[in-house]
C-alpha cells in the first residue's frame, strides 16, 4: 500500500510535466536550486568537521532547528504543503490508517524540496567524520530530525485545515499568518546586530535550543561526543516524544478529515449581502459595473486584503527599520504603499480565474475591463496614500518635503497602475482559487509568477525614475522647487503611463482574451 | 468527409456568405480545434434556423462544450468560421457578442458576489440601464424561485441554483440567440419544467433562437424541434427532431449513431449475494 501511494505521487509529478512546459521548466530551476544547495551544503559540513565539537554543536543544532522549523511552519504562510497527494482523495478507499500516514509521509520527501532536505540532513553525519563512533549516533538523529520536519509540516497543515476549512476563518487566517511573514525583515535585522555583537553568545543559544522540540535530535551527537550520556538520553527522549506527539496529531487530524472533509459546505454559515451594494451607487454603465464588482471583491475577498495587509504595518517597519526612531526614512512610507497598492492588480485576471469568461462573454472593449479595474483600485489607494502621505510629513516634520513625496507616491501609484494593467492582460498563472485551501499549492506554477514581478517591478522603477530622483534630491537637499518639480514629472509621467497602459493592456485583451480564459480553464 | 446534412432536410446546407433571405441564427463551417494531440472538433459544421429550439446531443468528450464555446467568442478555433445572425463572429467579437447569451459549463461565476449583484452585473456590462436591469433581475429570480436567495452569495448557493442563476445571467439583456451548455444539469424538476416553460416562450414568442447541449435524450426530444448529434469532434446526424429519429425513439437513433452499447452481461462478479 505504502509503495502504491509512492507510485501514485511519481505518476502524478510526472503526469503534471507532460501537460505544462512551465511546470518542467519550474522544476528545472528548483532542481538546479537544489544541486546548488546541496553542493554548498556537503563540502562546508566536511569543512566544519574539522572544527572542534562546540562549533559543530552550535551550527548543526541551530541551522538544524532553523530547517525542522521552517518545514512546520513555512507551509502555513508561504508555499503551501505539496497537495499533489490529498488525504481528502483518499476517502473512500479501506486504507488502513498506518498505511496512509507512512505512505504520505515518505511521499512529503519525493520531490524537490523533500529530497533536497533529506539529502543535507543526512550529510550532517558528514560533520563528524574524525570521530565515525559519533557519526553512527548522528545518523539515526538525522533520520530522526527529517522525519520530525517532514510530520511535522503534514501535522501542522493538515490541524490547521480543518480550522480554516471553514470560509470565515480560512479568510483570517491568511491574512494573520501573512503578516509575521513581512515582520521577518526587523526580524532578521535584530539577528544580524546580534551577530554582530559577537558570535559568542551563539554556542549558549545553540545550548538552549538543544532541549526544544526541533532542536534535540540535533544536540544528540555533541552530547554523545563529550560523553554526556544523561543529557544525551533525555534529548533523545525528548525527540522520540516530539515525533510521537506529532504522528498523533497528524493521525487524530487526518482521521476528522477523512470523516468530514474540510471542503464540506455544511460548515459554512451563509454571508447575506445587503441590496446591490456598489452596484447600486456607481454608475450604471459597463466601466462603473466592473469598478462595483472590483470594489466588492476587495470586500469579500481575502486575496485581495492579503496583498495589502502590510500597508498599515509600513510605519512600524520601517521605524524599526532605522533601528527605532523616528526619521526621514518614515517618509518612505507613502511612496511604498502607492507602489504596493497600485500593483495588487497584477495578477487582477489570473485571481478572477475561470469567471472571467464573463467579462470575455460580454460586448465590452478590454480597454473597459483595464479602466474599471484600475479606478476601483484607486478608490482605495489614492485616499490612503493621501494619508499616509500627509501623516508622515506631519510626524517627520518634514511639511518642506509635502510636494515630493507627493510626487514620488503619485507617480509611482500611477506607473503601478498602468503596468500592472498591462502585466495582467498578458500573464495568468495558477493561483489559490478564492477560498480555496490557501495551503495547497502546484508545483511549478510559481516561476512565471516570478518572472513576471520582476520584470513589473523593475519596469515600474525604470519607468518612474525620474520623479523618484527629483524626490530624493528634494528631500536631502530641502529643495521645495525640486519637491514641485518631483510632484509634476512624476503625476505627468505616471500619467502618461497610466494612460499608455490601460490602452495596451485593452488591446492585449482584445486580441487574447480567449486565449488567456482557455488558459485558466487548463487549470481546473 | 462532411457529414451530417444528408440527412436534414429542412435545415439545409445554407451557405452563409450568400445573402440569404434570412442567415442562419448560427452558421458555423469548417470548424476545427485541437488540445494537445486530442482532436476535439474537427471540421464541424452546423447551421442553426432562427426561431428554433435546437438540442446538440453526444456521448461524453464529442466536442459539444468546445463547439458551443467556439460558437460564442469564449474560445478561439484553429480553424473555421462562426457567423451569428449573419455576422462574423471571430471578425467583430464586440459587436457580435452583444446579440449572444452564453450559459457555459465547466466554469465558475464570480461567486463573491450575491445573486442579484450577478445578474446585475451581467446587465450593465451590456449596457442596459440601471431600471432595465433592476426590474429584469427581479422578474429573473422570481421565475427562477431564487428570490429567497437574493441576497446570498453565489459561492453559498447548491449546484442546480448555480445554474439557474447563471442562466438568469445568460437572460438579462434578452439575447437574440442563446446558447445552453447543459442548463439543466443539477436542477431539480419544478425549475427544469419551469425553465423549459421560459426558453419555449423566448423561442415561440419571442422570436428568439435558443441552442442547449444535453445528455438526455428524452428531454431533448420532448423540448427541441431541431437536434444535431455529435461524436468525435463531428456533426454526426442534424435536422429537425422527427427527420434525424425517423420511426424509433431518439435515444435508439442516437444509440445507433453513435454505437458503443455493451450488452448488460458484461460484469457477472457484480452481485450482492
Amino acid at each position: 500500500m505504502v509503495a502504491h501511494l509512492l507510485r501514485l505521487k511519481l505518476t502524478l509529478l510526472r503526469n503534471g510535466l507532460r501537460r505544462s512546459v512551465w511546470q518542467t521548466i519550474g522544476l528545472g530551476f528548483a532542481a538546479l536550486y537544489a544541486f546548488g544547495a546541496i553542493g554548498v551544503a556537503i563540502p562546508g559540513l566536511l569543512l566544519l568537521g574539522r572544527s572542534d565539537a562546540e562549533l559543530i554543536e552550535t551550527v548543526l543544532v541551530l541551522m538544524g532547528s532553523v530547517l525542522v522549523l521552517a518545514w512546520w511552519i513555512v507551509p502555513l504562510v508561504a508555499f503551501g504543503v505539496d497537495a499533489t497527494l490529498d488525504p481528502a482523495r483518499f476517502v473512500t478507499f479501506a486504507i488502513p490508517r498506518r498505511d496512509l500516514l507512512t505512505g504520505l509521509a515518505l511521499s512529503g520527501v519525493l520531490g524537490i524540496p523533500g529530497v533536497t532536505t533529506a539529502v543535507v540532513v543526512l550529510a550532517t553525519v558528514l560533520a563528524w567524520w574524525r570521530q565515525p563512533g559519533v557519526a553512527l549516533v548522528a545518523l539515526p538523529c538525522a533520520v530522526l530530525s527529517l522525519a520530525t520536519a517532514i510530520v511535522g509540516s503534514r501535522a501542522t497543515t493538515t490541524a490547521l485545515a480543518r480550522v480554516v476549512g471553514r470560509r470565515r476563518y480560512r479568510e483570517f487566517l491568511t491574512i494573520v499568518l501573512i503578516v509575521p511573514l513581512f515582520l521577518l525583515g526587523p526580524l532578521m535585522r535584530g539577528l544580524a546586530t546580534g551577530v554582530e555583537q559577537g558570535l559568542a553568545s551563539m554556542p549558549a543559544a545553540a545550548r538552549v535550543v538543544g532541549w526544544t522540540p526541533w532542536g534535540a535530535a540535533w544536540a544528540i551527537p555533541a552530547d554523545v561526543a563529550a560523553g554526556a550520556w544523561g543529557a544525551a538520553g533525555l534529548k533523545l527522549l525528548i525527540a522520540v516524544a516530539t515525533l510521537a506527539g506529532l504522528v498523533v496529531v497528524w493521525d487524530r487530524a487526518l482521521g476528522r478529515a477523512l470523516v468530514q472533509p474540510a471542503s464540506s459546505g455544511s460548515a459554512r454559515r451563509p454571508v447575506r449581502g445587503r441590496g446591490l451594494g456598489a452596484f447600486g451607487r456607481l454608475p450604471a454603465t459597463p466601466t462603473g459595473a466592473v469598478v462595483a464588482r472590483c470594489l466588492t471583491y476587495w470586500v469579500r475577498d481575502p486575496r485581495y486584503a492579503a496583498g495589502i495587509v502590510v500597508v498599515p504595518l509600513l510605519p512600524v517597519l520601517l521605524y524599526f527599520s532605522t533601528g527605532g526612531g523616528i526619521s526621514d526614512a518614515m517618509l518612505l512610507t507613502g511612496p511604498i504603499a502607492a507602489f504596493l497598492l497600485g500593483w495588487t492588480i497584477s495578477a487582477d485576471v489570473a485571481y478572477d480565474g475561470t469567471p472571467f469568461w464573463t467579462h470575455v462573454a460580454a460586448p465590452i472593449s478590454g480597454r473597459v475591463d483595464r479602466t474599471g479595474r484600475v479606478l476601483a483600485t484607486g478608490l482605495i489607494a489614492v485616499p490612503v496614500t493621501l494619508l499616509l502621505v500627509v501623516a508622515s510629513v506631519l510626524v517627520t516634520g518634514r511639511v518642506d518635503a509635502l510636494p515630493a513625496v507627493l510626487g514620488a507616491s503619485g507617480g509611482l501609484l500611477l506607473t503601478a497602475l498602468g503596468c500592472s494593467s498591462v502585466v495582467s492582460a498578458r500573464v495568468v498563472y495558477q493561483v489559490p482559487l478564492a477560498g480555496q485551501n490557501p495551503f495547497a499549492s502546484q508545483q511549478g506554477a510559481s516561476m512565471a509568477a516570478a518572472a513576471s514581478q520582476l520584470l513589473g517591478w523593475s519596469a515600474i522603477l525604470g519607468l518612474c525614475l525620474p520623479a523618484l530622483v527629483l524626490a530624493g534630491f528634494s528631500v536631502g537637499t530641502g529643495s521645495v522647487v525640486l519637491g514641485v518639480l518631483a510632484l509634476v514629472v512624476g503625476i505627468a509621467l505616471g500619467g502618461v503611463v497610466l494612460a499608455v497602459g490601460i490602452r495596451s493592456g485593452g488591446r492585449t485583451l482584445d486580441r487574447s482574451a480567449p486565449e488567456l480564459l482557455a488558459r485558466m480553464v487548463s487549470y481546473t | 468527409m462532411t457529414s451530417g446534412t444528408a440527412s436534414a432536410p429542412s435545415a439545409g446546407p445554407t451557405p452563409p456568405s450568400a445573402p440569404a433571405l434570412i442567415p442562419p441564427a448560427l452558421a458555423v463551417r469548417g470548424l476545427w480545434k485541437r488540445f494537445g494531440d486530442k482532436i476535439a472538433v474537427s471540421d464541424l459544421d452546423l447551421d442553426v434556423p432562427v426561431g428554433s429550439f435546437y438540442g446538440l446531443v453526444g456521448p461524453n468528450g464529442a466536442g459539444k462544450t468546445t463547439t458551443l464555446s467556439m460558437s460564442t467568442g469564449l474560445l478561439r478555433p484553429d480553424f473555421g468560421q462562426v457567423w451569428v445572425h449573419g455576422q462574423d463572429l471571430w471578425a467583430d467579437p464586440t459587436q457580435v457578442k452583444m446579440l449572444l447569451g452564453v450559459l457555459p459549463d465547466g466554469v465558475r461565476l464570480f461567486d463573491r458576489l450575491t445573486g442579484a449583484q450577478l445578474i446585475t452585473y451581467s446587465g450593465l456590462l451590456r449596457g442596459l440601464d440601471r431600471d432595465t436591469v433592476a426590474a429584469r433581475t427581479t422578474d429573473l429570480l422570481q421565475a427562477l424561485d431564487l428570490t429567497g436567495d437574493a441576497n446570498n452569495l453565489v459561492v453559498d448557493y447548491s449546484a442546480g441554483m448555480t445554474k439557474k442563476v447563471a442562466l438568469a445571467c445568460a437572460l438579462v439583456h434578452a439575447p437574440r440567440l442563446l446558447v445552453l451548455d447543459e442548463p439543466f444539469e443539477a436542477v431539480d424538476p419544478v425549475s427544469a419544467a419551469n425553465i423549459r416553460d421560459i426558453l419555449g416562450t423566448y423561442v415561440r414568442e419571442g422570436g428568439g433562437t435558443v441552442i442547449v447541449s444535453s445528455h438526455v435524450m428524452d428531454l431533448v426530444q420532448r423540448m427541441c424541434d431541431h437536434v444535431a448529434v455529435i461524436a468525435g469532434g463531428r456533426v454526426l446526424a442534424a435536422g429537425t427532431v422527427d427527420a434525424v429519429r425517423g420511426d424509433g425513439s431518439l435515444e435508439d437513433k442516437f444509440v445507433e449513431l453513435v454505437g458503443g452499447r455493451t450488452t448488460g452481461q458484461g460484469l457477472a462478479w457484480l452481485r450482492t449475494s
